[in-house]
């Protein structure tokens, strides 16, 4: 960003991090969309209802414990921890994938239980619906990637760049957290 | 008796300015070091404002360039058309006798590229697109915008979701031909019609990309006006414009992902073979596998923006206009928070009205009760907006430049527009009317030729500010009144097509004895319409030509407004201001206050001043 902004620090929210939560609400309303069609269509009947794959809740617990381990690697830049910085960073990262497999391998469970893509909407719906948001993820993991190189390629030394940079991965790294948690109890609340 | 202030604007600025330490970085000068970064590559909100404008006017050219030959079929639906065949190829068939006619399947994908064309590229890109970058910083007393990396990103995505847009006139089996809504079924399987194939793929690829500017664009648009305002700058004391343009973006925040969302369920149902929009359907006697799927749903989705993007469209052109019309009837802009609160309430609004576009597509009419009195409720802040607009004209020192009469066209086309609207919001007389000229007659005048004036307003007044000359006032004037009686002649007799039940978007009514007299009124239309596009040729020669040879703007502030953006050097420098940011002591609309013609807002407080606006 610019000089511009630099010298707007004494703002509360520093417009970086401001334009990223603005951005987080638009992706928010896609989310939102996908989910009101989803109602909608499902209040149209002819609606197959099938149980949601295990992994999906072993990935919830994954992306959850993920975003605890990136927040504390957080803290412990700010205090100067550098050894925890960069394990919690690498452990949360790997945790990242790790919640991406697990959703492709929930894809397999539910091909593995009838419900392909092509089906009943109701099928398709999840499908989608966890894909996009996995393709989310991969651009959040992408994002931790660029954090890691900064982790041990750089000098560690928590300037207020740094914090500033560091303070954004973790917001979006939360979004996309929360996000799966929402679609997960709206996915659970929605079966009747 | 009106005096004018006297005071030193630089030494002002400079005394009672805000340093932000801007210059001390010397950075301005490898941010425009070369003819790319100037040019092309540019992050400087006054150039991607231009270049936002001089797309616009590219596609605008093309867009009306389809109109013109849509409307030779429909006014003229027996003539020969094969000498536009050297320009559309084999869109054009000739007979034996040497007859050239239009092919009806091109017929369908011009009038879908003049919708998406003119929606899309030109009154949003071009429009708000446009203003928003020119004036945000500038009228906010800021450097440029929050982030003006992804400013160019924003432009540069627009551009690329035009390009694909450009190429898909080109494939063999034409661009997607199935209405700018884009409804499938049409649109969801590629062997419905020729231009649902390849065409189609382009044609959603292209709105992803520009779904992604218009994203990048507002969410800078929210995050400078929100953060980057200069001291003093209250919300309270911004200017009409950037309230306009900052819930314009917020509208296309909220609303633009949705479509993005309906694209992509398209898209499955595209190439993955899901059914999200499909349902027992039979092509060419076979049935398809596809089942379950609702093609409402898609409608919904769309319509979801869809509402709120007319409102992206227009609430621009009321901010512009706004401005423009109390700068030039030297008065303030009567009611200037009921203004503001007007443009919150209909932006509030068009989220809650979408269905009343499809009243005709089986929604259960007790919801469509509840559409049809919250789009009626729309008709409250727009009246609010037009008292205040005649209000401010009425007294007033009127000067009336090519700026103002478009302003005041744009009032008249608003009132005109909107009257209709509350005919077609009325569940029940859009059963006669749903999808007949009268709709179209009554969306062109309100989001698209207001939209328009309000453009035109913009372009004139602000002209000076984006390349430090005038435009031709003689030829602004003729363009003026050319097209403002020439659009009424367009789109006024559509009205009576459109009561007469005559369908919107048929190749030609031949088979129709019902509609066989209306063939004089299609040819007048036609006529209106090739007029009304030679007088807008004639506004782009006009703009190209002031560019270089254009009387030169010699004072900084040649209107005499009050507001910042006439406070920066003539030739625009990166930064915006060469010292200090300015400060601001009160709204931007002190015009004729104790007799002073008009006290810019970086003018302290006098302790002798009257306390009210």
């Amino acid at each position: 960003m610019s000089v511009a902004v630099e010298n707007f620090r004494n703002n509360r929210i520093h417009p970086k991090v401001f334009a990223l939560v603005t951005a987080c609400v638009s992706m928010t309303m896609l989310f939102a969309a996908f989910t009101s069609a989803y109602v909608v269509r499902q209040a149209a009947g002819n609606w197959l209802e099938f149980p949601l794959p295990t992994y999906f809740y072993v990935s919830t617990g994954i992306i959850v414990l993920s975003s605890v381990l990136l927040h504390s690697s957080y803290v412990s830049f700010k205090n100067g921890k550098e050894a925890a910085y960069k394990g919690l960073m690498v452990v949360s990262a790997l945790l990242g994938i790790a919640f991406v497999v697990c959703q492709v391998l929930g894809f397999y469970e539910m091909e593995a239980m009838g419900i392909e893509l092509t089906g009943n909407p109701s099928g398709s719906f999840v499908y989608v619906i966890a894909a996009v948001h996995a393709a989310h993820v991969l651009a959040g993991i992408a994002v931790l990637a660029v954090a890691m190189l900064h982790a041990f390629l750089l000098p560690f030394n928590p300037t207020p760049a740094r914090k500033l940079r560091f303070q954004q991965t973790i917001i979006y790294w939360h979004f996309v957290d929360i996000l799966w948690v929402y679609l997960l109890f709206f996915f659970i609340l929605q079966q009747t | 008796m009106a005096y004018v202030l006297e005071y030193d604007e630089d030494l002002l600025i400079e005394e009672q300015g805000f340093d932000d330490h801007f210059h001390e970085h010397h950075h301005g000068d490898k941010y425009q070091s070369s003819f790319i970064n100037t040019y092309i590559f540019s992050m400087d909100h006054k150039m991607i404002a231009k270049q936002f404008l001089i797309t616009g006017i590219f596609w605008a050219i093309i867009g009306a360039a389809m109109s013109i030959v849509f409307r030779l079929q429909l006014g003229f639906p027996e003539e020969n058309l094969a000498w536009l065949q050297p320009l559309l190829g084999k869109w054009i068939t000739v007979n034996d006798s040497g007859i050239g006619t239009l092919d009806p399947q091109f017929y369908y994908a011009l009038v879908t590229m003049h919708g998406t064309i003119l929606v899309f590229f030109v009154l949003t890109a071009g429009l708000s697109g446009t203003f928003s970058n020119l004036l945000i910083p500038l009228q906010l007393g800021a450097r440029d915008m929050a982030s003006p990396m992804l400013n160019m990103l924003s432009y540069w995505f627009f551009f690329m979701a035009g390009l694909v847009m450009f190429l898909s006139l080109f494939l063999s089996t034409g661009p997607f031909a199935g209405g700018w809504t884009g409804y499938p079924p049409l649109s969801a399987l590629p062997q419905a019609s020729s231009g649902s194939g390849a065409g189609m793929t382009m044609w959603i690829v292209s709105l992803v990309l520009f779904v992604v500017s218009v994203l990048l664009g507002g969410i800078n648009y929210i995050t400078t006006v929100l953060n980057l305002r200069t001291k003093g700058m209250t919300m309270w004391r911004m200017p009409l414009t950037i309230w306009a343009f900052f819930v314009t973006a917020i509208l296309g925040l909220l609303s633009f992902p949705v479509l993005a969302s309906a694209f992509f369920l398209m898209m499955c149902d595209r190439g993955l073979g899901t059914s999200f929009y499909l349902s027992e359907i039979f092509i060419g006697g076979a049935p398809l596998d596809n089942v379950g799927g609702s093609p409402i749903l898609y409608q919904h989705l769309f319509w979801f923006l869809g509402h709120p993007e007319v409102y992206i469209i227009i609430l621009p052109a009321m901010g512009l206009v706004s401005e423009v019309m109390s700068v030039h009837a030297r008065k303030p802009i009567f009611g200037y928070k009921a203004m503001v609160f007007s443009i919150l309430a209909i932006g509030f609004l068009s989220f809650i009205v979408w269905a009343h576009h499809m009243f005709m597509s089986g929604v259960n009419p007790f919801i469509a009760n509840f559409f049809v009195i919250f789009t009626l409720i729309i008709a409250v802040p727009s009246a609010v907006k037009v008292f205040n607009w005649i209000a401010t004209l009425y007294g007033g020192n009127i000067r009336f430049t090519s700026a103002m009469l478009f302003s005041i066209g744009f009032v008249s086309m608003f009132i005109s527009g909107g009257l209709t609207g509350i005919f077609l919001g009325n569940s029940t007389i859009d059963i006669q009317m749903h999808d007949t000229y009268f709709v179209v007659a009554h969306f062109h005048i309100v989001m698209g030729i207001a939209a328009f004036f309000g453009m035109y307003a913009g372009v004139y007044h602000w002209y000076p500010k984006m390349f430090g000359r005038f435009m031709n006032e003689t030829l602004g004037k003729i363009h003026f009144w050319g097209t403002m009686i020439g659009a009424y002649a367009i789109f006024w007799p559509m009205h009576y097509l459109g009561l007469a039940g005559v369908p919107r978007r048929y190749y030609k009514f031949d088979t129709f004895d019902a509609f066989a007299h209306f063939g004089d009124m299609n040819k007048f239309i036609t006529i209106a319409a090739i007029v009304v596009f030679f007088l807008q040729i004639l506004f782009v020669i006009n703009f190209f030509y002031s560019i270089f040879k254009g009387r030169k703007m010699k004072t900084k502030n040649p209107w005499g407004a009050t507001t910042l953006e006439w406070t920066t050097p003539v030739e625009g420098i990166h930064g915006n201001w060469p010292g200090n940011l300015p400060s601001v002591h009160r709204w931007a609309y002190d015009y004729g206050k104790d007799g002073i013609e008009f006290i810019p807002q970086y003018v302290p407080i006098n302790e002798n001043e009257s306390e009210e606006h």
